[in-house]
Parts: structure tokens; C-alpha cells; sequence
């Protein structure tokens, strides 16, 4: 592996460009490399891991058990890819994708916008594979703005990077088996977790034990299991909790609750709230990849085709970013990806393609049973998908507030790219990544049809802010040298 | 009339929902015309939506200042029109000169003016420019400024229009294509993907996609589809109030109440219409931010949030195809603003209800018609 660290380092035009690395990335980045494509992994991070694997080579956290035996998986997967010719690019943001333009240079590939330490270029690939994961689904409650109330998830990011655990009085709420792990997580490593609000309808169990089978046949059932069970003891969990607010003046101090008939208020000091991952599709969308809207998962997902490459010919989306499929089916969609841009490529024929991935397809099969009965089960309920009081904060970055989106759907406006240009929600900094969802089920609840139908924000580039003094300095490519020289 | 369109005529039809397809609209109806809207996708989608906000008189060809003066008196009671302020601002708007010699040329283009009996446009020095846009590089010699200019916000406006005429009865029908345009009787027969309509009078509204309807009527334009490039930064402190822009290299810049700056100036894109498509050029937008770099250093370090295109018509003479038609009776063209259209747009609609209505308008438009491009 080549370790690139500034935008200098970078090759022009690679045959491979992998963004993001996580499971997918990582094993994509490894195979690609192990298939003789010059294939460069793009990452944000200092070090490799992406989310699930966070400071997997970095984490001061060693203690085996306290991330548990899962989080450790990560290891062979950075060794696969430290083994391999593939170039490496941490600290490194990719903020555009898009087609090459038409000139001789050009490979007919894609465009990518890349900085590094504030020093930005424009580099070519013939293929792209985005492995860019998943995002906490957005849990708009009343007070969720409020200092001290944060994603569970933002919790895990600094336990795995700094070792750091939230103080005082820590309440966690919401739904999924991501809550349950991350609770684990963050009371072996010695947080102070006295409640679990539990989200999850309980009506959804009728609905989700159809799937049962497949899920009883699963790796996730042992799992599961322990991490119930683990819960359970020195801890309250409240279920069926129907809803939910923070309180406190200039800091969470309080959270009440609803559940059956009852309401309650504890004291606290931080307020963790996760119901969930969706795909994080704005690079897909960014770069005009057709969406579905999935019904089981409640989220928008990228169609693609058995390689999963995109609608936008050259561009591939492996991992939980075209679909929720977790960390293990993550690093096998990694490598078909791999295998379908190498055919793409010439490097291997469609037999050798379908030969090579056949035992990979298989494992990935039985790495997703369970999956439907996991994600029908921990939907969450519409109440806390759809704000239903007026003054709850749905855009954080603008202070948009749910009634004041009804109103202005009231007005006629039918979707959220209007409503962009109406309310300015999804276009402060965060662009929309933390509300979108929202705004998408809160118009389409509003009107009476599907979120299919309303769709979602059409989200522009830079994927990720860049300065102007970044941009600036742009270089020039080579084609665009070229074609003033002439 | 078949389809969507049901049975009765309108009097006018208006194909293409932007900002002049709109305020078309408003205005016929305001002059008790029936007006059907035929939309392919919706109501300000492209250019009229997404486009920089600019309220300008300053720096026009000449053939435009009457219907851009004629708009800016309708900008300036803007809510009288449609109900709503549709963002309006009006801090000025200053032509910075960057050289010397280019502050001549704008000397020479002020005395121009004035001899033509417009006095919107007022040169100023380097010091009444520095009180202006205080943040300007030291380097800059003067300008010209339009006092009365401002920014708006695009879509506001344009969805401000269509209510207003919705109001008033104006039919809006969005997602329907056109498809085809003919003679039939004393009136016009529009074909689209959804029926057929009829009426005695047809507006060509339909921006970037003008030209092929005015190719249907037999009247052929050299029209280019162009993708005119904006980026907004993230909130910056308040430093500026008017709109600047420049001209020998192309920018305009504009800060926002909430601190957001919008950098534009015509670098264009790729535009692929027929997929309502547009791609950046990241290399021209780099030229702008160092236009940025070098003008307003305070910029330097502001983040750059967002970045898009609009798909626009642009005309050979950067000037608009505005009137009757060449050849026929009862067709008016109202497109290829050439990414300046969107000021021009209250105006516009009034004095293209005008000529529907009476036949012919006070408002010189000379120079703005479709026969210029008559073989």
C-alpha cells in the first residue's frame, strides 16, 4: 500500500477510485488492487475503519471487550488492504463527482473533486466505487437541538477515537440494534447509563415475525441475545415509549416521556437518541443516481444493478450506501463492486467475474438473512419521523420548524426543493444530510401520498464544503493547460 | 381541446412557467384574458428558479433599458402586483472598474447614456466606491452605479407570480410537454403529451427550449443552450450591501441579510436538455473564486456550500427574442433573455399582455424582435 498525503501525490487519472473507508471501501480498494487496476482509496478519516471499524488502527480504547469481538473483525480487513498496491489518501475530501468532460484527454470516466490539508485538485477515474456508508436517521423530537442531546452515534465516535464517555447522568432512547450495541458499548467502557427509552412500536412485532424464521437461522440472533440480555441487567428499559421531549434552559436537563398511559420526567445530563441507519446517498444524488423510495426501510435507495453500479454509467455504490446490509454484507459488496468495475475495466471476463464472486455472493446471502426481519421490526413510528408539534426543529442548520413547513405545503408547495427555496431548509452547511428525510415524509404526510412521489432534495455539489481559497488555487488540468496552449 | 385542457378555449396560451411565462399570464388575466399555462416540468424548474437573484438595470444594451426601466418600477411595488415582497432588496447594484483604462470605458458608456436620456447609471470614484463596498481590493479606480437596483429571490418571485395569476384565474397546467404548434382555422392548435389545446393567441415563453417551438412555426432562431454557474458560501460576517459586479472578468457577488455570499458571473457549465441536466466545470469556478480571492480578500477563508447551474437560452447578441411574430398572427416570442431575463420579467409580462390585448405598446422594443433572425 502507498500512502498518498498531499493532492500532489495523487496520479492524474487512476482506473479505480474508491471513496470511503469503511468495510466496503476497504475490501474494494483490495480487490481492485489484487486484480492489477491502479485503484486509489479516498478517505476523510486519519486513519482507515470508516464508522464501524473507527480507529480500528488508532482506537485508545484496547481492551478487547469493551468494543467487543465484532469491532476487532475490522483488522483483517485494513490488512488486506496494507498487503495490497492500492494507493491510500487519508484525511483526504472528495467534494465532486462527476463526469469527465469531453475532451481528448478525458478517459471517459468520471471527474473527482479531491482536497488534502486544504489543498484542492481535480483528478480523473475511470471508475468510481462510493463506499459511503450509512447516517443516523434524523430523530426530530422536541428539544433534540438542545446542548447535551446527541446521536448515539456522534457518542461512539468519540469513545472509538478518544476514548472519551459522555459524564454525568446519561438517558439513551430511540430503536435498532445499533442502540442496544452502542449502549453496551458505552456502559463497558464505564458510562453512566441508567434508562434505555425504547421506541420500537410494538405493534411492529406482528408485522416482523413472518420474517422470524430467516432472522432464528441468522448470525444476528446470538447476537441480539447477549446484547438483550446484557441490557437488561443495571438498566431500565422503558418500552413502548409513544413519545418524547428534551427539556432544559441553555442545556438538557430533563427528558419526558410517554408510555401506555403514562408520562414521566427523569433528570439528565446528556440525552442519546438513535432510531436507526439510513444509506448516506448525497454523493448518489449529488452525482444524478436515480433513487428508490424503500418501503421497509423507510429511506431513499439507490437503484443499481447486480454489480452495483449505478444509473450513472461508472459509478458504483458498495456497502450500506446502497442499502442497509451491515458491516460483514458491507465488505462483500465491497468486492463484487470491485469485480463488476474490473470487468467494466477488461481485466477479467464476465465468466471469471461471475466464477470469482459466486462463493462471495453465497456468504453474502447468508450475512443478510435476518436482515428483513430486523429492519421491519425497529421501523420507527411515524410520530417520530413526522414531527407532530408545530414548533419542533426539523432544520437544524436554518431553524426550520415542522409547522411552518405544513404551512408553506399549505401554500401549494409540493416538495422539497420548493421548499429549499422557500424556507432555506437543507441549505445551510450540513445541506440537507440531517433533514432531508424528514422533510421528504413531512410533505408527503401532509399531502396524503407517498414520500416516492415527493421526493427527495436534489443535492449540489460540493458534497462537502471546500474554501474559496481552496478553490482558488485550483491547478488547472492537464486537458484545460492544453487547450489554451493550442 | 381534448385531454387535460377540457372544453373551453382560453384566449391566450402560454407555453413555458418561468418568470415571463408567469407574469404573462398575470397580466392577461389582469386584462380579462383567459390564459391556459402549459409547463413540461414545473412552475420556475430551471433558469427563472435557480438563477442569481439579480434586479439590474445597471450595464444593459441599450435596446433593453426601456422594458427593464418599465420592470424596475414594478419591482419597486413589487407586493401591489403579486402579494408578496418575492425577497426584494434594492441596495444598488455597482459596476466595479479594475484598471485605469476600464474606468474610462465606463465614463465613455455613463455621457452615452445621459445623451440618450437614461440617468439611472452614475459614475463614481474610487472613494465613493470604497463607501459602497468598503471590502474592495485598493486597486479598484471607480464604477458605476444604479442606485435603485437590487436582488430578489428567484423562485419566490416566480412561484409569487404563478399564484398571483392563479388567483386570477390563469390555468397552470405543470408536467405537460408540448409537442407541437399549428394553424388551425383563425386559431392555434397546440399539441401535447397530455391533449390538445386552442386558442387565438400563443406565447413562446419556453426559455431554453424556445427554440423548438419557434421552429414548429416556421420561424427558425440561433438559440444556445447554456448553464450559467452560481456557488454560495456559508454565513460570512456583513460586509457588503449592494450587488457587485465586474465586467472584464466575469463575476457577480452578492451577500445576503443572513451573511450567505453568492459568487456568479456567467461562467458557464454544461447544459444537457434534454435530460433537464447540467455539470459543473470546477476549473471555470476556480476562476471565479480567484476573481473573489483577489477582489474581496475577506473572502478567503469562507466556505464554499452549494454550486449549481440553470439551463438558460442564450441569443447570438445577448439581447432577448421579444414580440410578434414575423409571419404569423396571433404568436408572440417572449425568450433567450441570455441570463439576464429575470429583472426583465414584471415588465416583460406587462407589455406582452399590452401588445395580446391592443395590438401594439408604447414601450420601445425595437431591436428585440424575432425577424432579426429572419433569412
Amino acid at each position: 500500500m502507498k500512502t498518498i498525503k498531499d493532492v500532489a501525490a495523487l496520479s492524474e487519472c487512476y482506473d479505480l477510485l474508491i471513496i470511503g473507508a469503511g468495510p466496503a471501501g476497504l475490501a474494494a480498494a483490495a480487490t481492485g488492487a489484487e486484480l492489477g487496476l491502479s485503484a486509489v482509496l479516498v478517505d476523510e478519516n486519519p486513519a482507515p475503519g470508516g464508522q464501524i471499524y473507527r480507529g480500528i488502527t488508532t482506537t485508545p480504547v484496547t481492551a478487547k471487550e469493551t468494543l467487543g469481538a465484532d469491532y476487532w473483525r475490522g483488522t483483517d480487513l485494513v490488512r488486506s488492504l496494507e498487503a495490497s498496491k492500492a494507493s491510500y489518501a487519508p484525511g483526504a475530501t472528495v467534494w465532486s463527482v462527476g463526469p469527465a468532460p469531453d475532451s481528448p484527454d478525458a478517459t471517459g470516466g468520471m471527474e473527482v473533486g479531491v482536497s488534502i490539508n486544504g489543498a484542492a485538485r481535480v483528478i480523473q477515474a475511470r471508475q468510481v466505487i462510493a463506499a459511503t456508508g450509512a447516517l443516523e436517521r434524523p430523530f426530530p423530537v422536541p428539544g433534540w437541538t438542545l446542548p447535551g442531546v446527541m446521536t448515539a452515534g456522534g457518542a461512539q465516535i468519540a469513545l472509538k477515537t478518544s476514548g472519551l464517555v459522555p459524564d454525568g447522568k446519561v438517558v439513551v432512547a430511540g430503536s435498532g440494534p445499533l442502540l442496544y450495541l452502542l449502549t453496551a458499548q458505552l456502559r463497558a467502557a464505564g458510562a453512566k447509563i441508567s434508562v434505555m427509552l425504547d421506541t420500537t412500536p410494538l405493534e411492529n412485532w406482528g408485522r416482523a415475525i413472518r420474517h422470524a424464521p430467516d432472522f432464528l437461522r441468522s448470525p444476528y440472533l446470538s447476537k441480539g441475545l447477549k446484547l438483550l440480555l446484557g441490557a437488561n441487567r443495571g438498566m431500565r428499559i422503558v418500552r413502548g415509549v409513544k413519545a418524547i421531549s428534551a427539556h432544559g434552559d441553555n442545556q438538557v436537563t430533563s427528558v419526558r416521556f410517554r408510555h401506555g398511559s403514562k408520562e414521566e420526567e427523569l433528570p439528565c445530563d446528556v440525552l442519546l437518541l438513535h432510531q436507526g441507519v439510513v444509506p448516506n446517498i448525497n454523493l448518489a444524488n449529488a452525482v444524478g443516481c436515480a433513487l428508490d423510495w424503500d418501503e421497509d426501510q423507510l429511506t431513499w435507495v439507490p437503484q443499481t444493478d447486480d454489480w452495483y453500479e449505478t444509473s450513472v454509467k461508472g459509478f458504483t455504490i458498495a456497502g450500506d450506501g446502497a442499502g442497509i446490509a451491515g458491516a460483514e454484507g458491507a465488505a462483500l459488496r465491497g468486492r463484487l463492486a470491485a469485480l463488476g468495475a474490473g470487468h467494466r475495466l477488461g481485466r477479467l471476463s464476465a465468466q471469471e467475474r461471475d466464477r470469482t464472486a459466486a462463493p462471495v455472493r453465497a456468504q453474502l446471502i447468508r450475512a443478510s438473512r435476518g436482515r428483513r426481519f430486523l429492519d421491519v421490526l425497529y421501523q420507527p413510528a411515524k410520530a417520530f419521523r413526522v414531527p407532530t408539534a408545530d414548533d419542533t426543529i426539523v432544520c437544524r442548520c436554518e431553524e426550520v420548524t415542522a409547522g411552518k413547513l405544513r404551512e408553506t405545503v399549505a401554500l401549494g408547495v409540493s416538495g422539497p426543493n420548493q421548499m429549499k427555496s422557500f424556507l432555506r431548509c437543507g441549505m445551510g452547511p450540513c445541506q440537507g444530510r440531517l433533514c432531508g428525510l424528514t422533510v421528504t415524509e413531512l410533505i408527503a404526510d401532509a399531502r396524503g401520498v407517498s414520500p416516492g412521489e415527493v421526493g427527495g432534495y436534489r443535492l449540489r455539489p460540493p458534497i462537502k464544503p471546500i474554501t474559496l481559497g481552496e478553490l482558488a488555487a485550483l491547478p488547472k488540468t492537464p486537458a484545460a493547460i492544453k487547450a489554451v496552449e493550442r | 381541446m381534448s385531454g387535460v385542457f377540457g372544453e373551453e378555449s382560453p384566449d391566450v396560451i402560454v407555453i413555458g412557467a418561468g418568470i415571463h411565462g408567469c407574469s404573462t399570464a398575470l397580466h392577461c388575466a389582469k386584462r380579462g384574458l383567459k390564459v391556459l399555462v402549459i409547463e413540461k416540468d414545473h412552475a420556475g424548474r430551471h433558469s427563472s428558479g435557480v438563477n442569481a437573484g439579480g434586479v439590474r438595470q445597471l450595464a444593459r444594451h441599450v435596446a433593453e433599458i426601456p422594458l427593464s426601466t418599465y420592470s424596475m418600477g414594478l419591482w419597486h411595488r413589487i407586493a401591489d402586483l403579486v402579494d408578496d415582497d418575492c425577497g426584494f432588496t434594492s441596495d444598488g447594484q455597482v459596476l466595479v472598474a479594475e484598471s485605469e483604462e476600464e474606468y474610462d470605458s465606463f465614463r465613455a458608456r455613463v455621457t452615452q447614456l445621459n445623451s440618450l436620456g437614461f440617468s439611472h447609471e452614475e459614475l463614481i470614484d474610487a472613494k465613493e466606491l470604497r463607501s459602497l463596498v468598503p471590502a474592495v481590493s485598493e486597486t479598484c479606480p471607480g464604477g458605476i452605479v444604479s442606485r435603485r437596483d437590487g436582488a430578489a429571490i428567484p423562485f419566490k418571485t416566480t412561484q409569487a407570480f404563478r399564484r398571483k395569476a392563479e388567483s386570477l384565474g390563469v390555468r397552470f397546467c405543470e408536467g405537460v410537454r408540448v409537442t407541437g404548434i399549428k394553424a388551425d382555422g383563425s386559431a392555434w392548435m397546440v399539441t401535447t403529451d397530455a391533449g390538445t389545446a386552442r386558442a387565438a393567441n400563443v406565447v413562446n415563453a419556453a426559455g431554453a427550449w424556445a427554440d423548438r417551438i419557434a421552429a414548429c412555426l416556421g420561424e427558425p432562431v440561433p438559440l444556445e443552450v447554456i448553464a450559467p454557474m452560481l456557488m454560495i458560501t456559508a454565513r460570512v460576517e456583513h460586509f457588503i450591501k449592494p450587488v457587485v459586479i465586474l465586467r472584464s472578468r466575469k463575476l457577480s457577488f452578492k451577500q445576503f441579510a443572513n451573511g450567505t455570499v453568492l459568487i456568479g458571473g456567467g461562467h458557464l457549465g454544461r447544459a444537457l436538455r434534454d435530460q433537464n441536466i447540467t455539470v459543473l466545470d470546477w476549473v471555470k469556478l476556480a476562476e471565479s473564486a480567484k476573481t473573489v480571492w483577489d477582489l474581496f480578500p475577506i473572502m478567503r477563508g469562507a466556505a464554499i456550500v452549494r454550486a449549481w447551474a440553470g439551463i438558460e437560452a442564450r441569443m447570438p447578441d445577448d439581447l432577448p427574442v421579444f414580440g410578434k411574430s414575423r409571419i404569423h398572427q396571433g404568436i408572440f416570442h417572449q425568450f433567450g433573455f441570455s441570463a439576464h431575463g429575470f429583472q426583465l420579467g414584471p415588465g416583460a409580462g406587462a407589455v406582452m399582455a399590452e401588445l395580446i390585448a391592443a395590438g401594439n405598446t408604447n414601450t420601445p422594443i425595437d431591436g428585440l424582435g424575432i425577424e432579426r433572425f429572419a433569412t
